[in-house]
């Protein structure tokens, strides 16, 4: 806990001064979400979210645990679907379309909004093999041993890896199986990348490594990040969404507390709860 | 620094020691139930070594079965191709349909669905062998002449389940985060069945099918009314009714010829020692592949 009390007088700030001040307001708004409540069974998630993410920018989801941030991202690219008692209200637009709505395919949604997850989880296959899976299957199959170098060059394992793509996988350290996992995501050509809590079983340097990777990849593919760490969304991020957790006679549930550029948060947060959470004193 | 009253004893009064005794007795059954399993199983391939080890020879597993009381030494060589076709074409009739039956109950039937079936799988793994055999033989046999289709039929009935059971298991040891990865990706969930989490399950649905295998060989039953009257050569056109193993087995114990009885006994050892190989051949299989999953 001591980082977090630490945490106004270092980093952050600089960081967020250095960011190309970008306004918002000439990005394309990729997700529109209005509304949102998402449950599992009887119990509430998230409530009451809205909010625009915007093409090319980096995305942070901070909020204590229970928040309900994983729920949300997961939302995006619909793989609550495959939890049976999964429950939503409200629109997720996406380019002004309902990611629900009717005839709306999720392995469509799901092949054009990636998704990275918290545990690496490359295929028990070769490494070359874990990033051709999905274009072979989705039909990709032109100029295959391109799309599997460019995937990796993308996600900086390349040089790491190019001696030894018909290896196992499962041989890479975790870092390397990570950048693996957003190679694998990246082969088939999202738009988005959605990235849960991507980096929180690994060690400084291979933390290190994926935010630096994050900074290119914002070039070509709009990044959501979930993390619990406030340094990694203040590094990295260009907007952040603050989520927390309410209650009411229901039960508790996740709700957007502040959503805005990532220096405000950090420096001038307009929420009590925001301030108190950056400045470590909650969560 | 124990006061007078509180003398500090760790020798157990009467009631620990009488507890000690209990449990030692406890203790001493369930190990003597556990040597008596290996008590009986040593004493059944003993006592089959002894009777049947004197008749094998090379010219007993290649010959064709003997006439009765013809005094000829003959043969097994029939039975051995009959079993190895009837068990043959029950895999491919059990293996397919089995795994996919455990496919549908771990990947895709949602838990109403899933109880019904899950519990008809284990009803036929319970369902009686001659009740399989009648069954057989009024659907596939009854006003025809006996064939080895309706036999294969009966022992894919005896190897669906066990083949089902075995990779149910093995699919629930697939870690649930490759199917998130596989579908993160845009896969549908058959292609992810078909290229993730079969894949890595493949070890120990072929474990299944081998100890499956075994058992099938073993079954008499099913191939009672279905394929038991066979001629004394080799057949390998299922078709007609196959020669085999267990049913000559019985055939043989049933005879007034002394000679059929040592047959019997040395195809019975044949069969055990089929058995036993393909059994520890599967066990090992299995502990391989599970290896390989937990890593």
């Amino acid at each position: 806990m001591s980082e977090m009390v630490t945490m106004p007088t270092m980093r952050p700030v600089d960081v967020a001064a250095r960011r190309d001040a970008e306004s918002q307001t000439t990005r394309e708004t990729v997700f529109d979400i209005q509304g949102l409540q998402a449950s599992y069974g009887s119990n509430v998630a998230v409530k009451g979210v809205d909010l625009e993410i915007y093409q090319n920018l980096i995305t942070a989801v901070i909020g204590p645990s229970g928040c309900g941030k994983s729920t949300f991202i997961r939302c995006l690219n619909r793989m609550n679907d495959e939890v049976p008692s999964f429950r939503h209200e409200g629109k997720i637009l996406y380019h002004g379309i309902d990611l629900y709505g009717d005839g709306v395919e999720p392995v469509e949604v799901r092949r054009r909004i990636g998704m990275v997850f918290q545990k690496a989880n490359p295929f028990p296959k070769s490494i070359y093999d874990n990033v051709a899976w999905a274009p072979r299957v989705l039909g990709l199959k032109k100029n295959l041993d391109e799309r599997v170098e460019k995937a990796l060059q993308g996600a900086a394992l390349w040089d790491e890896v190019k001696d030894r793509l018909k290896r196992s996988a499962l041989g890479l350290s975790g870092g390397q199986q990570q950048r693996l996992c957003i190679a694998r995501a990246i082969a088939v050509e999202p738009e988005v990348l959605l990235l849960d809590e991507p980096a929180s079983a690994l060690d400084p340097i291979a933390t290190q490594r994926i935010e630096e990777l994050m900074h290119g990849l914002k070039e070509e593919y709009t990044i959501v990040i979930v993390t619990h760490n406030m340094q990694q969304a203040a590094r990295v991020a260009d907007r952040t969404a603050f989520f927390s957790i309410d209650s009411d006679e229901s039960g508790r549930y996740g709700v957007l507390v502040e959503y805005d550029e990532t220096p405000k948060i950090f420096t001038a947060p307009s929420d009590k709860r925001t301030e108190d959470y950056v400045t470590g004193r909650f969560g | 620094m124990a006061t007078v009253e509180h003398a500090l004893s760790l020798r157990g009064d009467r009631r620990v020691r009488r507890r000690r005794v209990v449990n030692r007795l406890a203790e001493a059954s369930a190990t003597i139930a556990a040597m008596l399993a290996i008590f009986v199983l040593g004493v059944v391939v003993w006592a089959i070594a002894k009777r049947g080890a004197g008749e094998l020879s090379w010219g007993f597993l290649t010959g064709d079965l003997p006439l009765p009381f013809s005094g000829e030494s003959g043969g097994i060589a029939p039975l051995l191709v009959g079993s190895g076709i009837l068990v043959g074409l029950a895999t491919g009739m059990a293996l397919p349909v089995g795994v996919l039956i455990a496919v549908f109950l771990e990947e895709f039937a949602s838990p109403a669905v899933r109880a019904p079936i899950q519990l008809a799988v284990d009803l036929l793994n319970g369902l009686p062998s001659i009740i399989i055999g009648v069954f057989v033989f009024g659907l596939l046999v009854y006003g025809h002449p006996q064939n080895g289709w309706a036999g294969a039929v009966g022992l894919a009935i005896v190897m669906l389940p066990l083949i089902t059971r075995a990779t149910q298991e093995v699919l629930r040891l697939v870690p649930s985060a490759h199917r998130e990865g596989a579908l993160a990706l845009g896969a549908s969930r058959w292609r992810t069945v078909l290229g993730i989490t079969l894949p890595s399950a493949l070890g120990g649905i072929l474990t299944g099918t081998v100890l499956a295998i075994a058992r099938a060989t073993g079954e008499t039953a099913p191939l009672l009314f279905a394929t038991s009257i066979f001629g004394r050569t080799i057949n390998w056109n299922p078709g007609h009714a196959m020669p085999n193993l267990t049913v000559q087995i019985f055939i043989w114990s049933e005879s007034a010829d002394p000679q059929d009885h040592k047959r019997a006994w040395a195809s019975a050892l044949v069969l055990l020692i089929f058995v036993l190989v393909t059994s520890l051949v599967a066990r090992t299989l299995l502990a391989r592949s599970r290896r390989k999953l937990n890593r």
